[in-house]
């Protein structure tokens, strides 16, 4: 019965293909008259639109670290005539949501509301306002500030913050990838307005941009909103590129923490945006722990031994080499035996790599289940933003499933020890009950 | 919709492999949305999407932490985690690695009124989510020791999520107090006491008394055609027996007669404030307006940031570094409108507190804006549009109003319902319910986390 329906589903997936290939998004690029990059997606489907806009000006930018955070927070409380409160009130009264953040790489701006004119017009021109005019309010600024201190103090508390916190620390040293986004009480504590104003000024210009639209709109109606959201920016200079990251030496750092739990953190910088080891990395970490219950690190922590609720490991790439990461949660008593438990499970997979059936079975699950990556607008924006930000080709989702399917056991384990290396591996455990 | 018609070939070889010859079934249709319930009891629920070639699957169980007793807190969730320790068809693990293989996504989650477990999936594999779902629904393994392993897991699920998250505590305790025999009283994770005495026979029975077709609701949504998928849950689910179902008994709480206060003492860095009144839903509401009415003074206190909350607390007094409101409309039993806060540096609870209270009694003591209502309006209208941007929030509607009892065409209802609640409601339900004697209020007081002397009260609020 199971191997009857094991061979019909194969011709299932084989027929799929066309039905992928099918679904995918067309992208459409262009620059606006002052030279910001624009990515757009048709998605008539639903009467709604995606909109982000990008800038090279995240924390790895900070003049003093915090900077980057708070001038993204800043931007909505105040723009050209209008305060916070009356900002708050045009979003709201059109049903618009609009948000901003920065991490380590960039800072994004991001609007969702309904196509019908009336709506979408309004919503776009004060979000073009609060890019062009913000007014940064001396009173909101301490406000923000001060609310910044708190989520500080917040993370505190938070050994699961705590261990994150120092793990980059640890890994990045003097790279501005050790900067905790949020800063630290000593830099958010001397930040001043002028710091925000002259991160706003040399960040938030056109050549620094990026526009991301999903939605329902044609392709001139999404020139035009581009046009009004980034043309009045300064045209400005391209950002320099981030210094390298060097690899750190292997270290530990122990804090202690009045958890019953233990949190750990394992590993190193390795890994950029477009690096041509990507596609092997990724499908190799797939069965080491990044694909659930299912993978190596759970299998062996949660699923035989029962130490943890939460064991895996990831890659993140970034714009300089992003961390490879290896985490738990364990009670204090089982620290050690869970830290074991990841480090051989590691050193294992890195000296025999995956075996074929893993292999066959990590590919079924990420091109398997790619339809489910881009089933949103929400989805494609978030693809669109990573491919805008990180020049990577547009043909990146097409070529997808054949560059996972093209990778071979042996380049996995060639990869693994070409790019992870145990004698260098950074741990990082917060808890231990004190 | 764009049928490829290869895939539907395979999908309807799969559904023509059953032995049974469909039986007429009643179907309804509302929109998308087309409903029928099996012989067994089964209903499902199916929502066309054809946006995107994929399938979300869902079936969900009337049973969660409300329905569970003194001494067997937690059950529904380890049950939940138990849900994929296997039967005698599929081992430990295979669940997960069969969806795995067919490229899909799954998981489960356990809250006070229901049990949910899904698996999204490209639309032709639906026929292996709903196999292997209807196997797990009566034919758990529930071994002893894969039992005595999970139990360990789920109190590192309970460290994590709750022992060592001092706001987190504060809510657990702050429900223990607010209610004396509702069940809203006890932690869905379950107490540490109660996890540690659980045992796998415990499990047997609650899966026995609680998981069976006639206790479930299945949700479909997705690229697919409603027949074929009916065909198919009569297929997968149809030969499983139903079971006679005992519903819960009501245990509703007393009346409060007097406000309640508890303070929880947490190794922590900053103060936090909750503050809770008894309100109806719309399961427990003698008038059914008035759960409608708690819905918009939500939105008037908390929806979005023009809402009086962010505006006055956060920005205007700068009392609060952040606070929340929260009300939900769909609970099974009567529930809480909350409050949850963080004083702003140089502020304190106390005074978070009354500066809450003073936007309760101006919501009692003048009618709320035309503005502000047409505010709530335009952001439900957008929500209704924004919702359709993903199949498994869509499913998740559908499946939270089936459990609690509710018709989910009241989904449907309700941008008219939100539209229809005027000033003088919401200012009349604020009268009624948020009142003292119908509050419970938990502060965190926190406690040095270097393990040295406690700080002085208020030590840890006046610092700049």
């Amino acid at each position: 019965m199971k191997f009857a329906m094991q061979k019909i589903l194969m011709v299932v997936a084989l027929l799929c293909w066309s039905a992928i290939v099918a679904a995918l998004p067309q992208i459409e690029h262009w620059q606006t008259g002052n030279g910001a990059r624009v990515y757009f997606v048709a998605a008539h489907e639903l009467p709604m639109v995606d909109v982000q806009v990008v800038f090279d000006g995240g924390s790895a930018r900070d003049a003093v670290p915090g900077v980057a955070n708070l001038t993204a927070g800043l931007l909505t409380e105040g723009a050209g005539t209008l305060d916070a409160d009356a900002i708050a009130e045009q979003f709201d009264a059109l049903g618009a949501r609009i948000g901003s953040s920065a991490g380590r790489d960039y800072a994004s701006v991001s609007l969702r509301s309904l196509t019908d004119a009336a709506l979408l017009q309004p919503a776009v021109d004060t979000l073009a306002l609060i890019l062009r005019a913000p007014t940064f309010p001396a009173a909101a600024f301490e406000r923000e500030r001060s609310r910044v201190q708190v989520g500080l103090r917040a993370q505190e508390q938070n050994p699961g913050a705590l261990a994150d916190r120092a793990f980059y620390r640890a890994l990045y040293g003097a790279h501005p990838y050790a900067q905790p986004p949020l800063g630290t009480a000593q830099s958010v504590a001397a930040l001043k307005r002028a710091d925000v104003l002259a991160h706003y000024r040399r960040h938030y210009v056109a050549r620094n941009a990026i526009v991301v639209i999903v939605g329902d709109l044609q392709r001139s109606t999404a020139e035009r909103l581009a046009e009004a959201l980034v043309g009045p920016l300064p045209q400005g200079t391209t950002q320099a590129p981030l210094p390298a990251v060097s690899t750190p030496t292997g270290d530990t750092v122990r804090i202690n923490h009045p958890s019953s739990q233990t949190h750990i953190l394992v590993g190193q910088p390795v890994l950029q945006r477009g690096d041509p080891d990507y596609f092997a990395l990724y499908v190799g970490n797939h069965i080491l722990g990044g694909s659930g219950l299912v993978s190596r690190i759970s299998d062996e922590v949660r699923e035989k031994r029962g130490l943890a609720y939460s064991a895996y490991s990831y890659f993140m790439p970034m714009r300089q080499a992003g961390p490879f990461q290896m985490g738990v949660q364990t009670k204090n008593e089982s620290a050690v035996e869970a830290l074991d438990v990841m480090r051989a499970t590691l050193q294992r997979y890195r000296s025999e790599g995956p075996t074929a059936e893993e292999l066959i079975a990590a590919k079924k699950n990420i091109t398997g289940g790619f339809p489910l990556n881009i089933d949103s607008n929400s989805d494609i924006a978030g693809y669109l933003a990573m491919i805008a930000f990180y020049q990577l080709p547009l043909d990146y989702l097409d070529r997808f499933i054949e560059r996972v399917n093209a990778v071979s056991a042996e380049q996995i384990r060639d990869a693994f020890q070409r790019r992870v290396d145990p004698e260098r591996l950074i741990t990082v455990t917060v808890g231990n009950g004190k | 919709m764009k049928p490829i018609a290869g895939i539907l070939l395979s999908s309807a070889l799969l559904a023509g492999c059953a032995a049974v010859p469909d039986a007429p079934r009643p179907v309804t249709t509302t929109g998308p949305v087309h409903e029928t319930t099996l012989a067994n009891g089964l209903k499902v629920i199916v929502k066309e999407d054809h946006r995107a070639p994929v399938v979300v699957s869902q079936v969900w169980y009337k049973v969660g932490g409300s329905y569970e007793y003194d001494g067997l807190t937690g059950i529904s969730h380890v049950l939940e985690h138990m849900m994929f320790k296997g039967t005698p068809n599929h081992p430990p693990g295979q669940f997960s690695r069969i969806i795995a293989e067919q490229g899909g996504r799954e998981n489960a989650f356990t809250a006070q009124d229901y049990t949910a477990y899904f698996q999204q999936l490209e639309k032709s594999r639906l026929p292996i989510a709903f196999e292997l779902e209807a196997d797990r629904m009566r034919h758990l393994t529930l071994d002893p020791q894969e039992t005595a392993k999970e139990l360990q897991v789920v109190k590192e699920e309970r460290r994590l999520r709750t022992d060592d998250n001092p706001q987190a505590l504060a809510w657990e305790q702050f429900s223990a107090a607010a209610w004396q025999t509702s069940p809203y009283r006890h932690p869905i994770i379950g107490w540490m006491n109660d996890l540690e005495n659980l045992q796998a026979d415990d499990l047997r029975r609650w899966y026995q008394t609680w998981y069976a077709p006639n206790n479930a609701t299945l949700v479909v949504v997705g690229d697919v055609v409603p027949q074929e998928v009916f065909a198919l849950a009569e297929r997968h689910y149809g030969p499983l027996k139903p079971s006679t179902i005992t519903p819960p008994k009501p245990r509703l709480e007393p009346p409060q007669r007097g406000v309640r206060r508890v303070v929880v003492k947490a190794p922590a860095e900053l103060p936090y404030l909750i503050m809770g009144y008894k309100v109806p839903t719309l399961k427990t509401a003698t008038e059914d307006w008035k759960p409608y009415a708690l819905e918009v003074l939500g939105g008037v206190l908390d929806g979005g940031d023009s809402a009086r909350l962010p505006r006055e607390l956060v920005r205007g007094s700068q009392i609060a570094a952040g606070v929340s409101a929260g009300y939900t409309l769909t609970a099974r039993l009567g529930d809480l409108f909350s409050f949850s806060g963080t004083p702003a540096q140089g502020h304190d609870v106390a005074a978070l507190e009354q500066a809450i209270k003073g936007q309760i009694e101006r919501l009692k003591s003048e009618p709320v804006s035309g503005a502000e209502l047409a505010r709530i309006k335009a952001q439900v209208t957008a929500a209704k549009v924004y919702e359709l941007d993903s199949v498994f929030y869509q499913a998740m509607q559908i499946g939270v109003m089936e459990t609690v009892g509710l018709d989910w065409r009241l989904l449907d209802e309700y941008p008219q319902r939100i539209a229809a609640v005027t000033p003088e409601q919401v200012m009349a339900v604020a009268r009624e319910f948020l009142v003292d004697d119908n509050l419970t209020v938990a502060v965190l007081e926190p406690q040095p986390l270097d393990g040295t002397a406690p700080r002085a009260a208020a030590g840890g609020l006046t610092r700049h």
